[in-house]
């Protein structure tokens, strides 16, 4: 009898969105929560509930999988991956290999993979920085749970998916049975409003988003973007966005997959995938809003990413460079090379400086050729690197000495980041680094704009 | 008898990000006493030569922020450290240590009260905190009940294992 009436009430619980009396329990779900319960198997969860959800796709780079593959090597009975078609496995951190030790952690991913029959292995030359290469090869779609060890990993948000970075632990576990346990997280709701000026970019908004939230502010949380200036946002430019959703400690930063990010996904893979919305009466906890108009580009200052202010306080001092670094994960991609090949063009960068290059991936990096971007930057006196992302966590191809200063596209500048301890790092756009690369200073690109326009 | 944690405090602030515990240069390293011999030297280059076995960090808030790399709390405890205590720990950190069996203690009233070189002695299992030092005892808050069944059977991998020989 009792049974009878709970099963009675929990039928009730599904079909009934209108009545008052279970408002409670149907409450509506966020983007997040929505991929969540389907990936558990569940109609519902709740935020706080513990979840094994199984993964559409497992990444891991030469350093995190080189220690996952030891950890699984010690798990009774994980003898074989629990699908090799879902795992990517991509060589970028220390490429081409930095010394002997790198190289040996590259020829155990590679050998895992072969072993393991892993069909999305990259490696040097056929791949790039994850990150860029994952959405570029048709491996995101929305809908999808992705877990990497990497942090960026929740780059994939952009596209409507659930991706979080876990450690090697987590990814040995991952590749073996294809699940992970997750904390729903409760979601802070991001509202843009508002038209970005000129040379004020994706990268301005997402700065200002870190600086707004703090590095602590949404930590354990989901960041969902939503707002009229996110979707006026190319695909880039949401990537670059979402990647940075770990800067402000986040679990994973998503977007709804608009029409823009269908056919993006679309022209790269024919694999079937749901797109989510959130509910109309989802739970956030709570709602921020940003209204760009008139925001100018941002800058973070060292050391940490939330310590975040406008170019015009920023270049009240004059701040000399070192270094300026385009690239990585945040803003390696073929949009970021245009913006800085159309401010070089045919100029030559301050004799103070050394810019370093390092297209995305080796599509972005040909693409790049093939509209001769490649040619303008090193004319300009650039230095143009492989695919990798060595200088942005201080690993090769650009580490910085003592007492250097380096203005750079990346996600972070903690202390010792890009190299030594008594470097210092700031964080900006491309349109602002190549800017900074005419002057050798850190430079606001409105001004050169309004020197375009000026000038015949 | 109750297994403790015994030794001394090395306090830092806010914010100890995965940069400063190990920097990505020694990223490529995987044996864990070479890594211990490079933990924090971001912000502490003297640490892996001051730390003795069974001493403990003591941080602020969002300890472990920044970076998914496993070898921090690796190297954390491949310099001997016995646990970290902190006012709260970033989310992938927090998952890593408990994964590779780092102790760790959210706090917030032990990290204000203890001062560097302080004599600890932590009761893991009713997460007790003394400060030999002061005199004084404070709770660490318990950890969720999964995470604590997880810890119960060993950690993630002995998990994965019990997965794999019911399936």
């Amino acid at each position: 009898m009792d049974r009878a009436r709970r099963e009675a009430e929990l039928m009730v619980v599904h079909d009934s969105r209108d009545s008052p009396r279970k408002k409670r329990i149907t409450m509506g779900m966020t983007l997040t929560q929505k991929i969540l319960a389907r990936h558990a198997g569940l109609d519902h969860v709740e935020t706080g509930q513990i979840i094994n959800a199984k993964v559409d796709l497992v990444l891991a780079n030469e350093l995190s999988a080189a220690v996952a593959i030891e950890v699984m090597r010690t798990i009774k009975g994980a003898d074989r991956v629990f699908d090799p078609e879902k795992i990517a496995l991509v060589e970028d951190h220390f490429v081409p290999a930095k010394d002997a030790q790198s190289a040996k952690l590259a020829k155990m991913m590679k050998d895992f993979a072969a072993e393991q029959k892993i069909t999305h292995f990259f490696d040097v030359g056929r791949g790039g920085i994850e990150h860029v290469v994952l959405p570029e090869a048709g491996l995101v779609a929305p809908g999808e749970l992705i877990v990497g060890g990497d942090s960026h990993t929740c780059t994939y948000g952009a596209l409507g998916a659930f991706a979080t970075g876990m450690g090697s632990t987590d990814i040995a576990a991952a590749f073996v049975l294809g699940e992970v346990w997750l904390k729903v997280p409760p979601t802070i709701k991001l509202v843009y409003s508002g038209k970005l000026g000129p040379m004020v970019f994706a990268k301005d908004l997402m700065l200002k988003t870190v600086g707004t939230l703090g590095i602590d502010g949404a930590t354990y949380r989901a960041l969902e973007y939503t707002g009229t200036t996110i979707n006026e946002l190319s695909i880039t430019g949401r990537i670059t966005m979402a990647n940075m959703a770990i800067e402000a400690g986040a679990k994973n930063g998503i977007f709804v997959a608009d029409e823009k990010a269908i056919a993006f996904v679309q022209e790269r893979t024919t694999r079937k995938f749901i797109v989510d919305h959130a509910d109309a009466d989802a739970q956030y906890e709570r709602v921020v809003n940003i209204d760009v108009e008139n925001m100018e580009p941002q800058i973070a200052c060292p050391h940490t990413p939330d310590n975040v202010h406008g170019v015009s306080d920023v270049t009240r001092d004059e701040i000399l460079l070192d270094q300026i670094f385009i690239g990585s994960c945040t803003n390696g991609y073929i949009e970021d090379l245009r913006i800085v090949a159309k401010i070089l063009d045919g100029k030559q960068i301050s004799p103070r400086l050394r810019v370093i290059v390092n297209p995305g991936s080796q599509k972005v990096w040909m693409q790049a050729a093939n509209e001769g971007i490649l040619s303008i930057l090193a004319a300009a006196g650039c230095a143009v690197n492989t695919p990798g992302c060595g200088a942005c966590f201080g690993g090769h191809m650009g580490t910085l000495g003592d007492g250097e200063r380096c203005l750079s596209t990346t996600n972070r500048n903690y202390v010792g980041r890009m190299g030594s301890p008594k470097a210092e790092v700031y964080l900006a756009s491309p349109a602002t680094c190549a800017a900074s690369a005419l002057t050798g200073r850190i430079t606001d690109p409105r001004v050169l704009e309004l020197a375009h326009a000026l000038s015949p | 008898m109750e297994q403790t944690l015994h030794g001394f405090a090395h306090t830092y602030g806010k914010n100890v990000d995965t940069d400063v515990i190990i920097p990505g240069k020694y990223c490529n390293i995987i044996d864990h006493a070479e890594l211990g011999k490079h933990a924090l030297e971001g912000i502490d280059p003297e640490f892996s030569s001051r730390v003795k076995a069974g001493d403990v960090i003591v941080a602020d808030t969002n300890f472990g922020c920044g970076s998914s790399r496993e070898v921090a709390p690796i190297a954390i405890k491949g310099a001997g450290v016995s646990a970290v205590i902190a006012k709260s720990f970033a989310r992938i950190f927090f998952r890593n240590a408990l994964n590779i069996g780092l102790p760790i203690f959210e706090c917030p009233e032990a990290v204000d009260d203890i001062a560097a070189g302080d004599e600890i002695v932590i009761v893991p299992g009713t997460g007790m905190i003394h400060n030999k030092t002061k005199g004084t005892q404070h709770r660490a808050a318990a950890l969720p009940p999964f995470m604590q069944s997880l810890i119960a059977v060993g950690g993630l991998k002995n998990y994965v294992e019990e997965r794999l020989a019911k399936a």
